[in-house]
């Protein structure tokens, strides 16, 4: 029981995602630019990796491992494709704001990764605390670099503005901005670790 | 008689402090100059720009428990070469939160001095320039002590108005609107000759660099075709005297080797003259300078000396 507790912890930050095993950077990168993206994209990444490392995990006796790259990514796809509808359908402006990022959750290293690494050689129940975790991991951590962003560069909080008499400081609505945020995040963590 | 000891065994009295601190000297012609232009704002642009990143500097080594030399000059030469790369109305918070910036992200994130990669007063300018584009190509010039907007000579040559261009004479002399350190190419020579009487700059990189410029603005910046193009307006104005004798020419990122440093204002005076004939902005030395303080490392390995008695 108490090492199940540890596969769902360890995602959130111990091993977390973004800031431990630096995957799934390019949507960190691409749709941080605000906290409603962020979380959106996050929701969505933690759905398509709970419902694909329960799944993998209930084949993994089944998919021969010479095919199990293209076996998990067609596993993986079939819940993008629900969670692309799904957001269509009912969260269009949201659609609209993540674009391409949707569909390109298929080759998002977090969820291959977890498929690789952990669903393929572990239960069920034991593959969907570890998705949870890290799922949570992944959107906590966009969230924060999504709001930072949204208040820096913006000047708003989902979607409202902060201060009237706020100047934004573009520079963090732009790419550039979203790697100096990773980059001091990364750091401070790793200070935090030497500690 | 002989005494035993490991190198180096040549030294000098140079240091660090007395380094930065002559080339500091040498950028005070253009500070005046920026003051008679521009009114005083330059001077609370420039002593604004000077504090915070000597301030920065301090407490970024404290926080770190490095040893403290935030007073070596380099910081305050950082700091008064971003001054010089903004213009005379932009608000004094964004002209520290840039000379913070600079010295946060652009040396000490690095290691400190002699470890940046880029020209830490360039990253600051990039940075203000991305942040706030709006306040940082509104020029002005000074008209009875208040600052009225007006475009540059290369904003004018860009959008191709027929507003007239300034004379050769004003371009030297400095009376014109644009970044406050930059529009004087008499009190900037006067600097770079303390430079060159110091022995702190050779005249390898500034002369490649605005001999490059004035040959492709010459063959590719006329109207008329081919070599027609007004070269001696282009070296006279923007930035260029100011980014080649000072920051092209910063020891920490530019190339050790003689040849090494002959491609690299080739380089620069290249990615300036393309960004100025074709590209977006009116004006690419800050731009062309990063770009070719990243290649510094590989020019210094492909120019690299070689050894005696080593084959071809």
């Amino acid at each position: 029981m108490k090492s199940l507790v540890a596969e769902f912890y360890k995602g959130i930050f111990k091993e977390n995602p973004i800031l431990v095993l630096a995957l799934g950077l390019c949507p960190t990168l691409a749709v941080s630019t605000s906290l409603q993206n962020a979380l959106g994209m996050g929701l969505s990444a933690t759905f398509v990796l709970i419902c694909s490392n329960i799944l993998i995990s209930m084949f993994k006796r089944f998919i021969p491992s010479r095919v199990r790259i293209p076996s998990y990514i067609v596993i993986i796809a079939t819940f993008v494709t629900i969670v692309e509808l799904v957001m269509e359908a009912y969260l269009p402006s949201l659609y609209k704001q993540l674009g391409i990022f949707v569909p390109l959750i298929v080759v998002n290293c977090i969820i291959l990764g977890r498929a690789e690494a952990f669903a393929s050689k572990n239960g069920v129940f034991a593959s969907f605390l570890d998705g949870l975790g890290m799922g949570i991991g992944f959107t906590f951590t966009l969230s924060i670099i999504g709001l930072i962003r949204e208040v820096l560069g913006a000047g708003k909080i989902w979607g409202y503005p902060v201060s009237l008499d706020f100047v934004p400081v573009l520079v963090f609505a732009l790419p550039p901005g979203a790697l100096l945020v990773l980059g001091l995040m990364l750091a401070i963590k790793q200070a935090g670790d030497k500690r | 008689m002989f005494v035993m000891s490991s190198s180096p065994h040549i030294r000098d009295r140079e240091t660090i402090p007395t380094i930065m601190w002559w080339v500091f000297i040498s950028l005070l012609p253009a500070a005046g100059v920026a003051v008679w232009v521009f009114g005083i704002r330059a001077l609370y642009l420039m002593l604004s720009c000077v504090g915070a990143a000597v301030a920065t500097e301090f407490i970024i080594q404290y926080l770190t428990k490095r040893k403290i030399t935030a007073l070596d000059g380099s910081a305050a030469v950082t700091g008064l070469l971003l001054a010089f790369n903004v213009s005379a109305g932009l608000p004094l918070w964004m002209a520290i939160l840039g000379s913070v910036f600079a010295i946060a992200v652009g040396k000490q994130v690095f290691g400190g001095i002699g470890r940046n990669i880029f020209n830490p007063a360039l990253v600051g300018r990039a940075f203000l320039m991305a942040s706030f584009p709006a306040a940082m190509t509104r020029f002005f010039i000074n008209q009875n002590g208040a600052l009225v907007s007006q475009a540059t000579p290369l904003n004018i040559l860009k959008e191709g108005s027929a507003a007239p261009l300034v004379g050769y004479k004003t371009l030297f002399i400095g009376n014109y609107p644009g970044c406050i350190g930059e529009t004087s190419v008499l009190a900037l020579l006067i600097g770079a000759m303390i430079l060159l009487w110091r022995g702190y700059i050779s005249l390898r990189i500034p002369l490649s660099y605005i001999v490059t410029v004035a040959l492709m603005t010459w063959v590719f910046g006329g109207s008329n075709g081919l070599f027609s193009g007004d070269w001696l307006f282009h070296i006279l104005s923007g930035g260029l005297m100011l980014g080649a004798w000072f920051m092209a020419t910063d020891m920490v990122t530019s190339p050790i080797t003689r040849k090494g440093q002959i491609a690299f204002g080739i380089g620069c005076g290249l990615i300036t003259s393309i960004i100025r004939l074709w590209g977006g902005y009116p004006e690419g030395v800050s731009y062309s300078i990063l770009m070719m303080n990243a290649l510094v490392p590989y020019l210094d390995n492909i120019f690299k000396p070689r050894k005696l008695g080593e084959r071809r």
